[in-house]
């Protein structure tokens, strides 16, 4: 066993604010723990709910970095919470909600919302050639390196990170962001969807979309996936730059 | 008071929830989707190594069929499933994989020529043909025959649910996020919808359907070690059985995955092993072909998590500061095959252990993972005593699994039940004589009570913590209820959740706003969770054999004499602290494939007295048969096409079975 007294005493600072309750304010308020063994914020954060104040709000869902729920600002930079390891932070840290998006309380902001507005507005699916496929045949084939460059794109899990960390996003309310961004490079790459260039200009020719974008990339060196959302940004803006001159 | 009304009520937003409503959507029906999380986050998303479907594209999968994949299946399952079910699912399977190919789904596929691979820690160079050139590739999961699951590198859930729930997005389904069935609403013979709590403003309104469906998932957060996300914690199989009314099937079969990360239990895929991958022990040794020398590593997960224990019994587990554990070794898989196709495990033992697999083992120990038992429904996935009800997916009991399921069987699952259940609601919602006619007093009824519920727990003169009870349940279901089980642990576990429960009425909380609240969400869970824990533990006392996941020391040999019947289980008053427990006999006399050994694990078991004359009968019919092919032989042994939705009848083509 570990010795005990190796173990740091921890101190979170957390901003709190629940909008559904009259009177509340924002501050930010120091929690105390001590450090275990492979803690991450994930168990950190539970063990102040159930020991210390079970009125905090945080969302957490897989617990292993695959469903983009815990997304927050840790030491003013967007991460997931539940894959930071503890040993990585200093003794003080402070944990605000990501912002951009609307807050919900304390930890917990309303990606969902956001995300599924975003997606209706670039109409984020495969426009299919013919509505109904026969699910009795054969497949169609397609290269194993163009199927094996869409996952690395569709690997996005929508967790808000880029968002949190895009100067356009903080200036422009109706910015689609890298994560949108991404969505569209992904289906431009799809032989399946019927859509082409013109079709995409129509959804991000203009400062909401593409030329928005003021190359500063904290996007790219926060995705959380590692999405090389840097390429495909300006790959995107060349093609439209181009689709819009026609 | 707050009605909303759709044709169709889902609650749950993963896989079989979103399939459930586009093909409602599809025949014309309103649907309303609730979700705890955004659709997305969904647990569907964890899955990771791939999907079952008998495509045989690559050369290790050539002769896969849906015969082979319904052997398969009914030997994972121990016999305990509905061969039916089996075959309906086995031939809607590359149905459902094809849909999605379809919908944009980036599976993996197939390369030309020659390849090299590992199978039994030894290096191989297969060859791929031409004409498989671009089409879905399939990887070695355990206990199947032939290479048959497909994936997409194993992120394969991720993308699956991404395309699933952009196509409810195309199809303007609304998903009511942050949204929780807390009852349903029924008069005792017919399901109407479900009293929801807004998880935001903690405001409850009634959500009133011709037809509902639970399509919640598993309930591993019931123990201490599980694999799932903290959301699955069973409600949808709760509000369920909280009915009176409804039936839960063979709760006590729950199964452990062979390799969750240690301690944190963290899932790392199936797809590992399947790709070659080896379990280690403390010596360094693989020990899986002393135990099982024909399947190895790729016995089913019962199996393999069972062989583990032992050995780790045997004082052959490695040990860090967080306890004992073995070794699962990927590096045979090099650098290369690892970075892309097993991505998320890379990444997971890179953030959570801060090791690099394609260097270093991984310390792996088996925790909870799969809830085979469910809403008990008909194969058209409704509920046979609640009217109106149906279950799709993890939370049902349609009956696939049986008492184990195989990897690869579960994603597949979710869009087969989702296909399939969203036809007949469709039926279902088209008949006039399902028109709704309930009265307003009714939902009114069940709003108050459950208002009345919240309040008194929000009095706080309740003095039980919600979080302590939940604690100790935990504890108990994994120490007593979890891989071996023994009868005095079993009768002391049921005492024990008993007690809990007794005491979980008495549940007061510190923190007392009305809206967003953490705990009290946790105390009305911790309420149904432990109804839930209960119908386990009690379901698993009573079952004296051993079947699949649930393993009795005590009771060591599956016994189809007296034991090849499905568990039934209904909460019959409020203040019971037990399940009515009933048994549904399964049929060999109608059985496709009659009970026998299954090909890894105890040759020891007792035969139902019908087994011979129907093993007999089975044999007849192939040889008489043999000269006219297996769907006439399939249709003389157990006709199954006639339950199917017209829609997705039919056979399927392969490079090998050209239409």
């Amino acid at each position: 066993m570990a010795d005990d007294a190796a173990h740091r005493t921890l101190t979170l600072q957390i901003l709190r604010f629940n909008p559904q309750e009259p009177g509340s304010t924002p501050r930010m308020q120091p929690y105390q723990l001590e450090e275990a063994d492979g803690m991450t914020l994930f168990i950190a954060l539970n063990e102040i709910r159930e020991k210390q104040d079970p009125s905090l709000q945080f969302d957490f869902v897989c617990r292993a970095g695959i469903c983009g729920s815990c997304g927050m600002m840790i030491n003013g930079r967007p991460g997931l919470a539940c894959r930071t390891l503890t040993t990585q932070l200093p003794p003080e840290t402070t944990l605000a909600p990501l912002p951009v998006f609307e807050l919900i309380g304390d930890l917990s902001v309303n990606t969902g919302k956001w995300m599924r507005h975003m997606s209706e507005r670039l109409a984020t699916w495969v426009h299919m050639k013919r509505a109904e496929v026969d699910l009795g045949r054969i497949e169609e084939a397609m290269e194993p390196e163009l199927a094996e460059q869409i996952y690395l794109l569709d690997r996005c899990i929508e967790c808000g990170c880029c968002v949190a960390a895009c100067g356009t996003a903080r200036m422009r309310e109706d910015f689609v962001g890298a994560v949108g961004l991404n969505r569209i490079a992904r289906f431009r790459l799809d032989p399946r969807d019927t859509r082409d260039d013109a079709a995409y200009y129509e959804l991000i020719g203009d400062d909401q979309g593409v030329f928005g974008c003021m190359s500063l990339l904290a996007c790219h060196d926060l995705c959380p996936k590692d999405l090389p959302l840097q390429t495909q940004i300006a790959f995107l803006r060349r093609k439209m730059v181009v689709a819009g001159l026609r | 008071m707050k009605i909303v009304y759709t044709d169709v009520l889902i609650i749950g937003g993963g896989l079989a929830g979103l399939r459930m409503a586009i093909g409602a959507k599809r025949r014309g029906h309103e649907a309303i989707i609730l979700s705890l999380v955004p659709a997305k986050r969904s647990h569907s998303k964890a899955a990771q190594g791939g999907m079952q479907a008998s495509l045989g594209n690559v050369i290790k999968g050539q002769g896969d069929n849906e015969d082979v994949h319904f052997e398969d299946t009914v030997r994972g399952s121990d016999w305990g499933a509905d061969q039916r079910v089996v075959r309906m699912f086995v031939n809607t399977a590359p149905k459902a994989v094809r849909e999605l190919a379809a919908w944009g789904v980036p599976w993996s596929r197939v390369r030309k020529g020659d390849r090299e691979v590992i199978i039994n820690s030894q290096k191989i160079t297969i060859t791929e043909r031409d004409e498989a050139h671009g089409l879905l590739a399939q990887r070695d999961f355990g206990g199947t025959k032939r290479w048959r699951t497909c994936y997409v590198s194993d992120g394969t859930g991720h993308a699956m649910l991404t395309a699933m729930a952009d196509q409810a997005i195309a199809a303007s389904i609304p998903v009511h996020e942050r949204a929780e069935a807390l009852a349903l609403i029924h008069d005792g013979g017919r399901c109407y919808g479900a009293v929801v709590r807004d998880l935001i403003t903690g405001e409850l309104s009634a959500y009133v359907a011709k037809a509902t469906a639970i399509a919640t998932g598993g309930a591993g957060v019931l123990y201490r070690v599980t694999t799932n996300a903290v959301i699955c914690e069973g409600i949808g199989h709760a509000i369920a059985l909280e009915t009176g009314v409804a039936a839960l099937g063979n709760m006590e079969a729950v199964q452990f995955h062979p390799t969750g990360i240690f301690p944190a239990g963290i899932l790392v895929t199936e797809g590992c092993r399947g790709d070659g991958g080896l379990l280690r022990d403390v010596d360094g040794h693989r020990f899986m072909p002393d135990y099982e020398p024909e399947k190895k590593e790729l016995a089913s997960r019962d199996v393999v998590s069972r062989r583990m224990e032992e050995h780790l019994a045997k004082g052959k587990g490695a040990r860090n500061r967080f306890g004992e554990h073995l070794w699962l070794d990927i590096t045979l898989l090099g650098e290369h095959h690892i970075k892309h196709n097993l991505r998320e495990v890379y990444e997971i033992c890179h953030y959570f252990l801060g090791i690099d697999p394609a260097k270093e083992w991984i310390p792996v120990r088996s925790a909870q993972h799969y809830t085979m038992g469910g809403v008990r429904t008909t194969p058209t996935g409704e509920s046979p005593t609640l009217k109106g009800l149906f279950a799709a997916g993890e939370a049902a009991c349609w009956d696939m699994h049986g008492f184990n399921r195989l990897g690869g069987n579960s994603v597949a699952e979710t869009v087969v039940a989702g296909m399939i259940v969203g036809e007949f609601i469709a039926d279902f919602c088209d008949r006039s004589e399902n028109d709704l006619d309930i009265s307003t007093a009714v939902v009114h009824d069940h709003l108050e009570r459950e208002q009345a519920r919240l309040d008194a727990m929000l009095a706080g003169r309740g003095t039980e913590r919600a979080g302590e009870l939940r604690v100790a349940m935990q504890q108990i279901m994994t120490a007593q209820v979890g891989i071996f089980r023994r009868g005095k642990d079993l009768e002391r576990a049921v005492e024990q959740l008993q007690a809990l429960l007794v005491r979980s009425r008495n549940i007061g909380v510190r923190y007392q706003a009305a809206g967003a609240n953490p705990e009290l969400v946790t105390a009305y869970r911790t309420q149904k969770m432990l109804r839930l824990a209960l119908t386990i533990a009690y379901g698993a006392l009573v079952r004296t054999e051993s079947r699949g996941a649930h393993f009795r020391e005590d009771y060591p040999r599956r016994n189809d004499a007296d034991w090849l019947k499905r568990t039934l289980a209904v909460w019959k008053n409020e203040t019971d602290t037990l399940p009515t427990l009933t048994y549904e006999a399964l049929d060999v006399k109608t059985m496709e494939l009659p009970p026998g050994w299954r090909g890894y694990g105890a040759k020891d078991y007792v035969d139902h007295p019908d087994t011979a004359a129907r093993q007999k009968e089975v044999d007849a019919i192939k040889e008489k048969l043999a000269a006219s092919g297996r769907f006439a032989v399939q249709e003389t042994l157990m006709p199954y096409e006639q339950l199917l939705p017209p829609r997705f009848r039919g056979r399927n083509e392969r490079i090998d079975e050209r239409f």
